[in-house]
């Protein structure tokens, strides 16, 4: 096998360059609340994927401005975001609900009915 | 890193990171900025781009009121500041935080325009969670071609 060809490989595994994107996560009675800033991300450009217990967020800025611009200071070089969260097993991943608005993503992460806690009655007897 | 599950809400390598690029913005106005900054302490990053026309200054804004910024040109310089309110629903009973990477507070950032750009013709619009500010140049500096007679 060849040097070059594993190189090849190796670039497959590796993922494009991208920021990880800063995420607020809490969670409540009901299930688990994830805030992601993703500013630029348009929803044609947001990708949420399930795959098993893995949650994975990306998506690409559209490139805003004109086209015959030039870059004269940039804090914010990498037009992409990527980010992987691992789901635990109580979490109803068919019930995911995502929301988009202005840059931020809202996802909205169900627990399953078995898995809320519930009060239980304590009779007198 | 990339795969870590939810991390925890006092996270010291975050801290670690968002000093660092303090001392990045301090030390090393002119370099490129960590891939990290957007976690960090600059809130909105900015892009500042140029063309003939215009100055372009683009704030990755995410989450705001566009009615709550407030974009300010005084002496040579553009001040975009504003507030972001936290997202969380705070510390009640039942709700457990385990992460808060997000900015919140209020901010400020100021860019220092051109000798050339005209204060007076100012346009700002918010989309996708970008501000984009346009400047325009005086038309006396723009470019142009003397004719030969």
């Amino acid at each position: 096998m060849s040097t070059e060809l594993k190189q090849q490989t190796a670039g497959k595994v590796a993922a494009a360059p991208h920021v990880i994107p800063p995420v607020d996560v809490f969670e409540d009675e009901s299930g688990i609340t994830l805030l992601a800033d993703l500013p630029g991300v348009s929803r044609e450009r947001l990708g949420v994927r399930v795959d098993g217990d893995s949650l994975l967020i990306e998506g690409t800025v559209e490139v805003a401005g004109p086209k015959d611009m030039d870059i004269v200071y940039g804090e914010a070089q990498v037009p992409a975001y990527r980010r992987e969260f691992t789901l635990s097993r109580e979490l109803d991943a068919s019930r995911i609900e995502a929301q988009l608005k202005d840059g931020v993503l809202r996802l909205t992460i169900p627990k399953a009915e078995e898995a809320r806690p519930r009060r239980i009655e304590v009779r007198v007897g | 890193m990339l795969h870590a599950s939810f991390r925890p809400a006092t996270d010291v390598f975050g801290e670690l990171n968002r000093l660092q690029s303090v001392l990045d913005q301090v030390f090393r106005p002119q370099e490129r900025s960590s891939i990290r900054a957007l976690a960090g302490s600059a809130f909105p990053v900015i892009n500042v781009g140029a063309t003939p026309d215009a100055v372009e200054i683009m704030a990755l804004a995410p989450g705001l009121d566009p009615a709550s910024l407030q974009v300010t040109a005084d002496r040579g310089l553009l001040i975009l500041a504003g507030e972001r309110p936290a997202a969380s629903p705070g510390r009640r009973e039942g709700v457990s935080v385990y992460a808060q990477e997000r900015f919140t507070g209020s901010f400020r950032r100021v860019v220092s325009l051109p000798e050339d750009a005209d204060p007076a013709r100012i346009e700002a619009s918010y989309r996708d969670g970008i501000l984009r500010v346009t400047v325009a140049r005086r038309e006396s500096a723009k470019p142009r071609r003397i004719e030969v007679q």
